[in-house]
């Protein structure tokens, strides 16, 4: 494995399976009574936000606290970033403060990759712009396999703004490594220019795409990012591109629906459907910790590779 | 503890082979009936990868000379190792439990060789995450010496009188396809 997590393009099929694997094992920690594990006992983990967060970074929290590690939160609110620091100047402090690894979310795509230069800990992405979120694809991947099994040859669906996902991107890209074979569906305004080179089918029609899906994933229509005209209005969105009741009542049995969180329940899915058996959205957020312990682990769990990858 | 062989060796001596192996393990069973008198609250407990395999076959001598089955489980101390740091991180093992879990019994630790004593720390830190048992023990295969802890095992297959620069391999049929305890000593040093 590299020294960094900052691309689900990093991981090869060996190492992905590894961080699975370790992850399958790691949950079996949290059903006992004692969670807590020594390994990274002495080691101080950063958790870097520059954007808001609350399940990632209590996540990242939780999976290097049950570590042992140390753990340092720094939001870019009432910090020196407000009073106009740069990255690096941040990036400086916190290796002068011996981080062992930091977990970083910006809104800036790329700004994880900057930071890999200039720290010699370990920089794991929380999230870069509209670029990857590497963890949040590999516990999706987590969960898909607990449900599913294997990822070989599955049908995944990715439906919504894949133009400012970064989860979209990273799950593309990893799932592809997996073996699985995905399709993004979108109206045409929120799909990348790019994505004719992304190893995955593009569709324009949810309602052709269902019963071919073994996994639906749903994302959140991001109304931050919304500054221009995507789509006419909310409520053609939903209809075309939402999963409703009736949808969702013609998936196979066993076809499971996910959603990454926050979901806008009645815009991209039903609340119905959210709370279904087929839903794994609570789930996502219990492996989301475990993932996140999986990957702290092997990043810092072994020898210090002396910057193998460089 | 199968460590890995890099270097070059002259001579693989076979120090246990074949029935060897179940003969040491039928006397540890009836050790450990006797010790517990007849196997009483007693779970056992390999540690990956070869000592769970050694777990269940004590389990199931156990039961033939008793006829009740004996708990079977498996502890991996991958986390709790003091020596994490000088190699790149490890997949981890299978820690799994009998449904009764380990309060209040008298669990027997199950390893292929006893060396250093490491591993036996670490599973006892990793217990003591785990429950609370009555008492601990310790069964190993072989017991090679150079212990740096003090530790002891409670029931031994062999005693062996190694040097350190000798390399300890044991070959179960259930991983390895065959049953034997080899001692590779190494060319000129």
């Amino acid at each position: 494995m590299k020294r960094h997590l900052i691309s689900a393009a990093d991981l090869s099929r060996d190492d992905a399976l590894l961080i699975l694997d370790t992850a399958d094992e790691l949950a079996r920690i949290s059903d006992r009574s004692i969670k807590k594990l020594p390994t990274l006992r002495g080691r101080t983990v950063v958790n870097l936000f520059f954007e808001d967060s609350t399940r990632t970074r209590i996540s990242f929290e939780a999976a290097a606290k049950r570590l042992s590690a140390d753990v340092i939160n720094f939001s870019a609110k009432g910090s020196s970033v407000s009073k106009g620091e740069s990255l690096k100047d941040t990036a400086l402090t916190l290796e002068a403060m011996g981080a062992d690894a930091v977990v970083i979310r910006h809104g800036a795509s790329g700004a994880p990759h900057r930071l890999a230069g200039w720290v010699r800990g370990s920089v794991v992405n929380a999230g870069d712009g509209t670029h990857e979120h590497p963890t949040q694809a590999l516990l999706d991947a987590f969960t898909m396999r607990r449900r599913l099994g294997s990822l070989e040859g599955r049908r995944v669906t990715i439906v919504g703004d894949i133009l400012h996902s970064r989860v979209a991107r990273s799950n593309v890209l990893l799932l592809s490594t997996l073996g699985a074979e995905v399709t993004l569906v979108a109206p045409p305004t929120l799909l990348p220019v790019s994505v004719g080179s992304w190893p995955c089918e593009v569709s324009y029609d949810l309602d052709s795409m269902l019963p071919k899906s073994d996994v639906v994933m749903m994302l959140r229509v991001q109304r931050e990012r919304m500054n221009a005209a995507f789509f006419p209005t909310e409520r053609e969105y939903s209809r075309r591109y939402g999963l409703d009741r009736d949808r969702a009542a013609k998936l196979d049995d066993g076809v499971i629906v996910m959603h990454p969180g926050p979901m806008n329940r009645g815009m991209e899915i039903a609340a119905e459907v959210a709370d279904s058996p087929r839903s794994t959205i609570v789930e996502q957020v219990a492996n989301g910790v475990t993932t996140r312990m999986a990957v702290l682990y092997l990043l810092l769990g072994g020898a210090d590779l002396g910057g193998e990858d460089q | 503890m199968a460590e890995a062989v890099s270097r070059a060796h002259t001579s693989a001596h076979a120090v246990l082979e074949g029935p060897d192996i179940n003969r040491a393990l039928i006397r540890i069973s009836h050790e450990i009936l006797e010790r517990t008198k007849g196997g009483e609250d007693v779970v056992l407990l390999g540690i990956p990868t070869r000592g769970v395999h050694l777990a269940r076959r004590l389990a199931g001598h156990i039961r033939q000379f008793e006829g009740h089955p004996v708990p079977v489980g498996s502890l991996d101390i991958t986390m709790y190792r003091d020596d994490l740091r000088t190699r790149p991180a490890r997949p981890l093992g299978r820690t799994e439990l009998p449904p009764d879990g380990i309060d209040d019994k008298t669990v027997v630790l199950v390893d292929d060789v006893l060396y250093s004593g490491r591993t036996v720390r670490a599973a006892l830190d990793a217990l003591n995450d785990l429950g609370r048992p009555r008492a601990v023990q310790l069964a190993a295969l072989v017991d090679r010496g150079h212990r740096e802890l003090p530790i002891r095992a409670d029931y031994v297959g062999k005693n062996l009188p190694t040097s350190k620069s000798e390399i300890v391999k044991v070959y179960l049929e259930e991983r390895d396809g065959r049953d034997a305890v080899l001692l590779l000593k190494e060319e000129d040093k």
